[in-house]
C-alpha cells in the first residue's frame, strides 16, 4: 500500500511537483505519463527517498519514507531514471553487491542473483564489465537490479527505453506477471505501454495531475473513441464526400486507402449507421473496425500548453 | 555489516580501473624522491626514517585529494548515488564504509613504502616501536585529510571542483601549524587564537608523531577530526538531498 499526500517539490520558484495525493493498493499497476519535465522522475525520487519533498509525506506499507527510509526502502526496487550501475562492475559482481545490501546471504543470494539475471536474459554478459555492455543491456542490468529482492513494490523509470523489441515485450511480461500483491509505478513515454500492462493511468503535466483512471477511461477520452475506421480498395473523392454525409458522423479523416468516420456527440449505434450505408450503397470494403480511440489524443489534449 | 558490503565494493572499485595502480606507483616514487634526495636520507648518517615521515603532510597534500575527490562527485555524477542512498542501507553504513575503503586503500600504500623500511634497517639498527608509531600516525593522518576530501566531494559532483576544495582546506589545516603563518598572525591575533589555530593544525600534531611519539592527544585530535569531517560529510549528503 502506498499513500502519498500533498507532496510537492519546488526548486527555488520553480515547481516541479506540485500537490500530488494518490493511494495505490496490491495489483495496481500504475503508469506515469507526462510530457517531458512534467516532474514523473521527480516524483519517484521521492517516493524512494532519495529526494527531500518540499512538503507533503509518503508512506509505503504504512512506513514513513522520511522518518522511517529504511523500513520504507526495504519493500521498494527502484530502477532510477538512465539505469544507473557501478560501470567498472561486472553485472554479477553488481548484482551480487546490490543484494548484500538488500541483505540477503548465502544461498539465497546467489539463488536471487541468478534468478533476476535469468529474468533479464543476462546470462551471456555476466562477466563483462558493465561499461563495455550496450545501451539496452546496461538497461535490463539495471531492471535485474530492481527486481532481484522480490519487492512488494517496484518503481521503474522508464524501464523499456532503449531495449529491443523482444525485450520489451519481455520485460512487459515480467511486469503484467508479478503477482496480485505487488504495486507497479512504470514511467514510460511509450503509450501503447500503458494499455497494455498498466490497470491506472496517471497523466502528470506541470508538476500536477491532470488525469487519473483506468486506461479505458483515458481512451474514452480520445475523439477517435467509437469512430470507425473503414478499409477501401476503390476509394474515391465522390465516395468520401459521401461518407462524410452519412448522419451522425461528425468529421472524417482520410488516409490513404482507410477512412476513420468520428461520431457526433450521443450517438450508440454509430457503426450500425455505417455499416447499413455501406451494404445500401455496396461500398467495397476490405476491412471495418471500431476504433478503441487513441492516447496520442488524449495525450495532447491533456498536456498541451502544459509543455514548456 | 552493512558497513563491510559498502566498504568492499568500494575497495575493489579501486582497483578494477589503473586508477589505484596510478596512484600507488606515483605515491611510492614520490615517498622515494622526497626521502632520498630531498630528504637527504644518506646524508644524514643516522638510522631513522624522520625525512621520510616529515614530507607526509605535503605528499598527503595534492595525493590524498587524488583519492578523496572521486569518493561522492562520481557517484553523484553517474547517478549512482540515487541506486545507493535507495537501498536500506543507513547514512552511516554508506559515508563509514567509503571512508574506511579510501583509508585501507591509502594504508595499503603506506604500507608499500616498507622498502624504504628495510633499507634503514639495512643500513643500521633504528628503533623499530618509533617507525611503527610514526607509521601508525602518519596513517591517522591521512584519514584526517581523506575525511575532509570526502566532505569536499560531497559537496561538488564536479572532481575536479573536489580535487580544488580538498586540497586548498587540508592546505589551510597544514599551514595553520607552520612557523611562518604562525608568526604572521601573532603580530595581531590573541595569544589564545593562535594557539587554537596551531593546535587545529595537522603540522603541528604530526612534528611529534614524525619523531615517533604518538601522544594519546595527537591520537584523539586525528580521530575526532575523522569522525567531525565524516559527521559534517553526512549533513552535506542530507542537505543536497532537498535538491
Ligand atoms: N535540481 C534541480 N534544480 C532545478 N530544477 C530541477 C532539478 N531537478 C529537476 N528539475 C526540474 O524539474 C522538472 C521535472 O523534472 P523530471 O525529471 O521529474 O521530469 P520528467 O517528467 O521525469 O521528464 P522526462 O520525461 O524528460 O524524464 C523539470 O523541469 C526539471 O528541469
Ligand atoms: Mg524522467
Amino acid at each position: 500500500m502506498i499513500e502519498v499526500s500533498h507532496l510537492s517539490k519546488h526548486y527555488g520558484d520553480f515547481i516541479a511537483v506540485e500537490d500530488l495525493s494518490f493511494k495505490l493498493v496490491p495489483g495496481e499497476i500504475l503508469g506515469f505519463l507526462g510530457p517531458n519535465g512534467a516532474g514523473k522522475s521527480t516524483t519517484m525520487k521521492m517516493l524512494t527517498g532519495y529526494l527531500r519533498p518540499t512538503s507533503g509525506e509518503v508512506r509505503i506499507w504504512g512506513n514513513d519514507v522520511w522518518s522511517e527510509t529504511l523500513a520504507a526502502q526495504s519493500h521498494i526496487g527502484y530502477l532510477p531514471e538512465g539505469a544507473p550501475a557501478y560501470e567498472e562492475m561486472t553485472p554479477l559482481g553488481f548484482l551480487k553487491f546490490i543484494a548484500k545490501a538488500r541483505g540477503l546471504s548465502g544461498e539465497a543470494r546467489d539463488q536471487a542473483v541468478s534468478k533476476a539475471a535469468a529474468t533479464m536474459s543476462l546470462e551471456g554478459v555476466l562477466h563483462q564489465k558493465i561499461e563495455t555492455l550496450s545501451k539496452g543491456f546496461k538497461r535490463r542490468v539495471g531492471m535485474a537490479q530492481a527486481i532481484l529482492h522480490d519487492p512488494d513494490v517496484l518503481i521503474l523509470d522508464e524501464p523499456t527505453d532503449g531495449l529491443d523489441p523482444n525485450q520489451k515485450h519481455e520485460v512487459r511480461q515480467m511486469i503484467k506477471g508479478l503477482s496480485e500483491e505487488k504495486i507497479v509505478i512504470v514511467s514510460t513515454h511509450i503509450l501503447e505501454e500503458v494499455t497494455a500492462v498498466c490497470n491506472r493511468v496517471m497523466v502528470l503535466a506541470g508538476g500536477s495531475i491532470v488525469s487519473d483512471g483506468a486506461p479505458e477511461a483515458l481512451l474514452a477520452l480520445s475523439r477517435h473513441h467509437g469512430a470507425v475506421t473503414l478499409e477501401l480498395p476503390d476509394i474515391s473523392d465522390a465516395l468520401v464526400s459521401s461518407l462524410d454525409s452519412i448522419e451522425g458522423v461528425s468529421a472524417l479523416e482520410r488516409e490513404d486507402d482507410r477512412v476513420t468516420l468520428i461520431p457526433g456527440e450521443g450517438i450508440t449505434d454509430f457503426f450500425a449507421r455505417v455499416m447499413s450505408f455501406v451494404r445500401e450503397q455496396d461500398v467495397q470494403v476490405n476491412a471495418a473496425f471500431v476504433e478503441q480511440g487513441r492516447l496520442e489524443d488524449v495525450f495532447r489534449k491533456l498536456t498541451e500548453g502544459e509543455t514548456q | 555489516m552493512n558497513i563491510s558490503v559498502v566498504l568492499k565494493r568500494e575497495l575493489a572499485g579501486y582497483f578494477a580501473t589503473p586508477v589505484a595502480y596510478v596512484f600507488i606507483f606515483i605515491f611510492l616514487v614520490l615517498a622515494g624522491v622526497f626521502t632520498f634526495y630531498v630528504g637527504n636520507f644518506f646524508e644524514r648518517q643516522q638510522a631513522d626514517l624522520v625525512p621520510f615521515f616529515s614530507f607526509h603532510p605535503w605528499l598527503y597534500l595534492f595525493l590524498i585529494p587524488a583519492i578523496s575527490m572521486r569518493l561522492w562527485s562520481e557517484e553523484r555524477k553517474s547517478g549512482t548515488l540515487e541506486l545507493l542512498m535507495t537501498l536500506p542501507l543507513s547514512r552511516w553504513d554508506i559515508v563509514l564504509g567509503k571512508f574506511l575503503a579510501a583509508w585501507l586503500f591509502a594504508g595499503m600504500a603506506l604500507l608499500l613504502t616498507f622498502p624504504i623500511w628495510i633499507t634503514v634497517n639495512f643500513l643500521g639498527e633504528p628503533d623499530n616501536g618509533v617507525i611503527f608509531a610514526s607509521y601508525l600516525g602518519s596513517w591517522l593522518m591521512a584519514g584526517g585529510f581523506l575525511a575532509i576530501g570526502s566532505c569536499m566531494s560531497a559537496l561538488t559532483r564536479s572532481q575536479v571542483v573536489a580535487f580544488v576544495l580538498c586540497g586548498f582546506v587540508t592546505l589551510m589545516f597544514v599551514m595553520a601549524g607552520f612557523p611562518l603563518v604562525l608568526d604572521v598572525v601573532r603580530g595581531w591575533l590573541p595569544l589564545s587564537v593562535v594557539d587554537m589555530v596551531a593546535s587545529l593544525s595537522f603540522l603541528t600534531h604530526f612534528n611529534a608523531i614524525s619523531r615517533g611519539v604518538l601522544s594519546l592527544n595527537d591520537f584523539l585530535y586525528f580521530v575526532s577530526m575523522i569522525l567531525a569531517w565524516l559527521a559534517a560529510t553526512s549533513i552535506v549528503l542530507d542537505v543536497k538531498k532537498g535538491g
